[in-house]
């Protein structure tokens, strides 16, 4: 130590001036901000989650009515011959329900086909299909597992009050008390129905029967033609624009376009897809694949809907990989293709898997461009026949299927439609799921 | 080094590597290179200096044609190699570039194992022909590149978790192994601590026994200390070319003088 004087602070450090506090201040104000953003985002989310699993999970459930049906032969024969055939069948299952209500002990004065209401029309076709898959149990009294009708499985789900059935036709407060009853006993319940993840549509009478299944197998085809067209061809073009093009007037209008061509309404896009893929392609060349409804159309629209963002993120990619890498490359006598291939697309590969996995997704959500080229709802209602039927079978997509029972009045399709979505998200985070994954995949092999 | 030995150091300029006639280079409308004419001797070390923005990393870059690579860039004149004008139509850029290899300014190892940034060049010109040989040119080059003993026990580790010297003397094995007849350097050392430009200068020494190698320096005393030959380069002009031992202690053009007493640049 010297014996030197200390010198006097000109302003002390240990007090704040006023322009600090203020920089303080501001700087505490911001990050309040960013914290209440990022809160008001969390709670939405958080009310979007609830909601949709308040309002779907019920969809995954069914009322479903055991009984015993005696399959006999005169009445089947009596019914075969008839125009209606599932009505007829319909009756007869109706008179089961009276007779197992006997069976049980519950009084009605009801006349079975008003008591028939109380299942799903649905019904009929279930007891034709299987007495006529089954002939040596003709005569044979079987037990049937049937589904009830959006009405009652409205009742067991809270959904159908019996104030509410004042004015409706369908069902009286009376089928209501057979409900409780027939519940009581054991014969009514709901149950787990995985038809709603793996059936197919019905008609808007029976909302109790509609499946989301078919939608998925189409949406599921349509990714399949997205991912094998427009990965290759987004990843190609991207590389020509970004490292071969020459760079001149006409490389910088392809730019522009493409990146416009990232904001046109998706609606454009399936009026597209009908004027060049169906009414040129199926119609005017005569190609037989290219027909309304068909899965193949649609991811054709899907494709060119993708390809913008696709060539945008792998564009980004390409560039995010620094020059000194191609200029190693070529240092060492490797050609242009060589140093890209060899060098630059590994690295920009994780962007790229990031654009793509985007694109599907935005693909897998999109509804309008597949409403334009006939790929609705309805029309989702058999399985394709075999792997390459179903590219040309017509078939919908899932958001189409969602969007088809939600505009549909019945409250029991609005209530598949939130389920739906349920089923729509679980294959949206699964695609995500597989982004991350083969993101740190690529990204371990540096 | 002292003024004598750098007089003393004679050059054996037998034979003439590459020459360059009346070159012109030009980045659209600025005028990059003006008039440039060198012959450049083989199994020498040539420096090229000057201030920054003088042309010296753009003329060396046009020896390997690197600057085809911008759109903008234009060159005139002839430059041969060998008595072969690189420039001519028939050419091939790719073919050139492995028989003119470089080293860039900034270490830039490809992000794969030490033994396939060496292994790259071989095996994109098919230099071996199966795996034994290939292990044969990757050490030898790595040894060449006077890291072999470094790096011998982890040939598999990345190639960027070296340090900045290791990397630099990578690339530069890497810029040998595929066995060219003239080694460019851009700035090679310009990154590197001293003991790391130590190693690399006294690589660049060695080198010099199989090699032309042509070096772009800031640095005057890395220049009299490994050059035979210098090459001053202002505003786009080569003011002044001759052995290292003459420009440093006797220059005729003022302004190499002003240059090199550190009075411009």
């Amino acid at each position: 130590m010297t014996d030197a004087p200390v010198s006097k602070p000109k302003s002390s450090l240990l007090v704040q001036d006023a322009r600090t506090k203020r920089r303080n201040a501001s700087e505490a104000r911001f990050k309040i901000y960013g914290l209440a953003a990022i809160g008001i985002g969390c709670a939405f989310l958080l009310t979007l989650l609830t909601a949709i699993l308040f309002n779907g999970v019920p969809a995954f459930k069914q009322t479903f009515v055991t009984l015993s049906v005696t399959l006999d032969p005169a009445a089947i024969e009596d019914a075969e011959n008839s125009t209606l055939k599932t009505a007829k069948y319909k009756a007869m299952v109706s008179e089961a329900l009276l007779a197992e209500l006997t069976e049980v002990g519950i009084q009605t004065d009801m006349d079975p086909t008003k008591l028939g209401d109380m299942l799903s029309s649905a019904t009929g076709d279930q007891i034709r299909t299987y007495a006529l898959a089954h002939p040596e149990q003709m005569g044979q009294t079987v037990e049937f597992t049937v589904l009830g009708s959006s009405r009652v499985d409205g009742y067991m789900k809270g959904r159908v009050t019996r104030e509410a059935l004042a004015n409706d036709k369908n069902l009286d407060a009376e089928h209501l008390d057979i409900v409780d009853q027939l519940a009581a006993a054991g014969k009514l319940s709901l149950k787990f129905n995985p038809a709603f993840i793996f059936g197919s549509d019905a008609s808007e009478k029976r909302p109790e029967q509609a499946g989301l299944g078919v939608s998925v197998v189409g949406s599921f085809i349509m990714m399949l033609v997205v991912l094998f067209l427009s990965l290759p061809i987004g990843v190609a073009a991207s590389i020509y624009l970004e490292e071969f093009a020459p760079k001149s007037r006409l490389t910088d209008l392809i730019e522009v376009n493409i990146s416009n061509l990232a904001a046109v309404p998706s609606i454009v896009f399936g009026i597209l897809g009908v004027a060049v893929f169906i009414q040129f392609g199926g119609g005017s060349l005569g190609i037989d694949a290219l027909r309304k409804s068909a899965p193949l159309v649609g991811g054709l629209v899907l494709t060119l809907m993708t390809l913008p963002t696709i060539i945008i993120s792998t564009r980004a990619a390409l560039k995010a990989v620094p020059p000194s890498i191609r200029e190693a490359a070529l240092g060492v006598g490797a050609s242009r293709m060589q140093a890209v291939f060899h060098h630059v697309l590994p690295l920009a590969a994780p962007g790229i898997l990031t654009g793509t996995i985007i694109g599907l997704a935005q693909a897998l959500g999109e509804t309008a461009p597949l409403l334009l080229i006939g790929m609705v709802g309805f029309v989702a209602t058999n399985y394709p026949s075999g792997f390459f039927d179903a590219f040309t079978a017509p078939n919908s997509a899932m958001p189409a299927q969602i969007y088809e029972w939600a505009k549909r009045a019945d409250p029991a399709f609005y209530e598949r439609a939130w389920g739906g979505i349920i089923i729509l998200l679980v294959f949206l985070l699964a695609l995500n799921i597989i982004a991350v994954i083969l993101r740190s995949r690529f990204e371990r092999r540096w | 080094m002292n003024q004598m030995s750098l007089i003393d150091r004679a050059v054996d300029m037998t034979h003439i590597k590459i020459a360059a006639r009346g070159v012109n280079v030009y980045y659209g409308d600025s005028h990059a290179i003006k008039d440039v004419n060198v012959e450049i001797a083989d199994k020498t070390v040539t420096a090229f200096i000057g201030p920054s923005g003088c042309g010296k990393s753009t003329f060396l870059r046009c020896l390997n044609r690197m600057n085809d690579t911008i759109d903008i860039c234009r060159v005139t004149g002839d430059i041969l190699l060998d008595n072969e004008d690189i420039y001519d139509k028939r050419v091939d850029p790719v073919q050139l570039r492995a028989k003119v290899g470089m080293v860039f300014q900034k270490p830039n190892p490809f992000p794969k194992s030490i033994y396939d940034n060496v292994a790259y060049g071989p095996r994109i010109h098919g230099l071996a022909k199966n795996k034994a040989e290939l292990d044969e040119i990757v050490e030898k080059a790595l040894r060449r590149g006077a890291i072999w003993n470094e790096v011998k026990d982890r040939l598999h580790a990345p190639g960027t978790g070296l340090s900045g010297g290791q990397q630099q003397r990578l690339c530069i094995a890497r810029a040998v192994a595929t066995e060219p007849e003239v080694l460019l350097m851009d700035e090679p050392c310009s990154a590197l601590d001293p003991i790391a430009t130590a190693q690399v200068e006294e690589l660049i020494d060695e080198l010099r026994q199989d090699y032309s190698v042509i070096i772009v320096t800031h640095s005057m005393q890395q220049a009299a200390r490994v050059s035979q030959k210098t090459a001053f380069f202002h505003l786009g002009n080569l003011v002044e070319y001759g052995d290292t031992g003459q420009i440093f202690t006797n220059p005729r053009d003022p302004r190499t003088e002003s240059y090199i007493s550190g009075r411009i640049g």
